[in-house]
């Protein structure tokens, strides 16, 4: 008995020792490609062709210049893509919380039909309707805006159903009975009561909604003509041309500097992402 | 609990009404326009009248049966999403045994979670750039690690060669996704009645059983809405390809989103084929998620309406010979 106990505790060591070389391998398999970025980005070309280091060098600044001179610019990029992120995440969080307290709270006819829909039309990619939408925006003369990269935000029918499910298991309608017996309008008790009480779902879809749309390239690429109305991720396929064919130094600065503020953002939020994409997938 | 003389039912649809208002706009209009699109002959960056086709299905059917350009988009995108998802499911579902396994006890875990979602949060289109520079000909980081390891004698041409690029595109597709993949599963075994599991080791079941026995068989739906996701994402997947090959070497790593976007919008302003390519690629995902709902619906449900139905025949038979 005791020996049994005693090989089977071995094998546990040594299966034990083998899932952490695995896990330890795959965590270095995600640190790597953007250790090399990060570091190259520091190294001038030459240095880069001759071969790999691990350790940064002492071009940073030569390589920005290079990048900067060549109609680069991160800057504009930079605040494209918030402009559109922010006001994109803003519309549909709210808007999606409003339809998901519609859908909890109130007794209507067409409640079970619409959540239906909504389930339906989840899954629809938004490259179905690409054409149609291109060529509606260009009759509206909307094509170089970022108004049908905002406003689309509002039917967000994934961040509806979260929400709904979310409602369903806290919120409680004594609140808004008595928010009622208070007088208080049912806007009012939306915007000053119940939304407070979505925060922490609120906070969750909003990061996911900011990197979604931060991320996003098919779009912004179709409708986006003008340079200076790019976003981070068109300015990233700058990096792909021919101006930068050589200057592998610069290419990797440009990347860097893309990506640097995902990494600042996932750093800080990453206890609630990882909650989060846990939260997205437990769906009844 | 309601008093008389108050009607809140309109504010569900008031507070609808935003969501639906966009969605008519914004999604829906436009499927149809592409829809209509599809059966017409617009083409051209100068607008001009258009007409329906004499034969209206006379795109859908030059797409189907003399693009060979379409076609092999749908292959490629197909093969692509199945080289990234069965080693990413795999891997996934071997992660989630490991990090649940409670006798196991694995240390780190919410570090490796942070870790191995990482690149999932990173701009696709920064690390199809960043994947191309790496594997750059002669003279890039993986071919330098290739010299020193041994492993090669000359600088191989990874992006130049069919299988290598289709491989390194599923391989980014796959090292962008388990970690999500990963992280849903584990919250799945999470919400499952841990007296199951008690039970099963009572039983004298061993790691395997319980996983195959128990832990698969209540992760279902949830490998259901992984498999979907998944499948829509891979059918529309447009970023990694686009920018890491464009499409290369010999329309290898082409895929649908990449046809569509390459027809309307480089140059050829085929605007109705463009159009038709997306209706079929629409028309896929429906059908594709609808079978997978009608595969993994709830087999007790479809047993039970199976014992009805043959319940209902057994009567139906005892009527007829009384």
């Amino acid at each position: 008995m005791g020996k049994i106990q005693k090989s089977s505790s071995v094998n546990q060591k040594i299966s034990k020792t083998i899932i952490y070389i695995i896990c330890i391998f795959l965590a270095v398999l995600s640190i790597l490609p953007f250790w090399i970025m990060f570091v190259n980005a520091t190294r001038s070309t030459p240095e880069i062709q001759s071969g790999l280091s691990l350790l940064p060098s002492s071009h940073l600044m030569s390589n920005l210049q290079v990048l900067l001179d060549k109609s680069f610019d991160p800057l504009q990029g930079f605040l494209n893509s918030l402009i559109i992120s922010t006001f994109a995440t803003l519309c549909t969080v709210y808007f999606s919380s409003l339809a998901a307290y519609g859908l909890v709270t109130y007794n209507w006819k067409l409640r079970k039909p619409f959540f239906t829909f909504i389930i339906c039309v989840m899954m629809i990619p938004s490259q179905a309707s690409a054409i149609g939408f291109y060529q509606f925006m260009y009759k509206l003369h909307w094509t170089n805006s970022f108004l049908p990269l905002i406003l689309p935000a509002i039917a967000a029918p994934a961040v509806v159903f979260f929400m709904r499910q979310y409602l369903l298991a806290t919120l409680s309608l004594e609140i808004v009975e008595a928010s009622r017996v208070d007088g208080s309008g049912e806007f009012k008790t939306f915007n000053r009561i119940i939304l407070p009480l979505m925060m922490p779902a609120v906070a969750t879809q909003a990061i996911f909604a900011f990197v979604a749309n931060w991320n996003n390239l098919f779009m912004p690429l179709i409708l986006l003509t003008q340079k200076e109305k790019y976003t981070m991720p068109i300015m990233v396929s700058l990096l792909r041309g021919d101006i930068y064919k050589t200057e592998f130094g610069s290419i990797y600065m440009g990347l860097a500097l893309t990506s640097l503020p995902l990494f600042i953002v996932y750093f800080l939020l990453s206890r609630y992402i990882i909650a989060g994409v846990a939260l997205g997938g437990v769906k009844e | 609990m309601r008093r008389k003389g108050v009607n809140y039912s309109k504010f569900g649809y008031i507070f609808t009404f935003p969501f639906v208002l966009a969605f008519l706009i914004f999604s829906l209009y436009p499927i149809l326009y592409t829809a209509f699109i599809g059966f017409t002959n617009m083409q051209g960056l100068i607008p001009k009248p258009i007409h329906i086709l004499d034969n209206p299905f006379q795109n859908f059917k030059d797409l189907l049966f003399d693009n060979a350009s379409f076609r092999k988009s749908l292959i490629n995108t197909g093969l692509l999403w199945i080289i990234n998802f069965i080693p990413q499911i795999v891997l996934a579902l071997l992660l989630t045994a490991w990090f649940t396994n409670a006798r196991l006890n694995i240390k780190g875990k919410g570090l490796f979670k942070v870790l191995l979602y990482m690149p999932n949060i990173i701009t696709a289109s920064t690390i199809a750039v960043l994947f191309s520079t790496l594997f750059a000909y002669p003279m890039g980081p993986v071919n330098s690690l290739f010299d020193m390891m041994g492993w090669s004698h000359a600088p191989i041409n990874f992006l130049q060669d069919k299988s290598t690029a289709r491989g390194i595109v599923g391989f980014i597709q796959f090292w962008m996704w388990y970690g999500n993949t990963m992280i849903i599963l584990i919250a799945g075994v999470m919400g499952i009645n841990p007296a199951l599991f008690e039970s099963a080791a009572i039983d004298g079941a061993n790691g395997f059983q319980t996983f195959f026995r128990i832990t698969l068989p209540s992760l279902r739906t949830i490998l259901l809405f992984t498999l979907i996701t998944s499948m829509v994402g891979g059918l529309t997947m447009f970023d990694i390809p686009q920018l890491f090959l464009a499409g290369g070497p010999d329309d290898s790593t082409l895929t649908t989103s990449m046809f569509i976007y390459g027809q309307a919008f480089k140059g050829s302003y085929l605007y109705n084929r463009a159009a038709a390519a997306s209706m079929i690629m629409f028309i896929i995902s429906g059908v594709l998620s609808g079978f997978l709902f009608y595969l993994m619906r709830d087999r007790d449900e479809a047993k039970l309406k199976k014992a009805q139905k043959s319940y209902r025949k057994a009567a139906k038979a005892a009527v007829r010979e009384v």
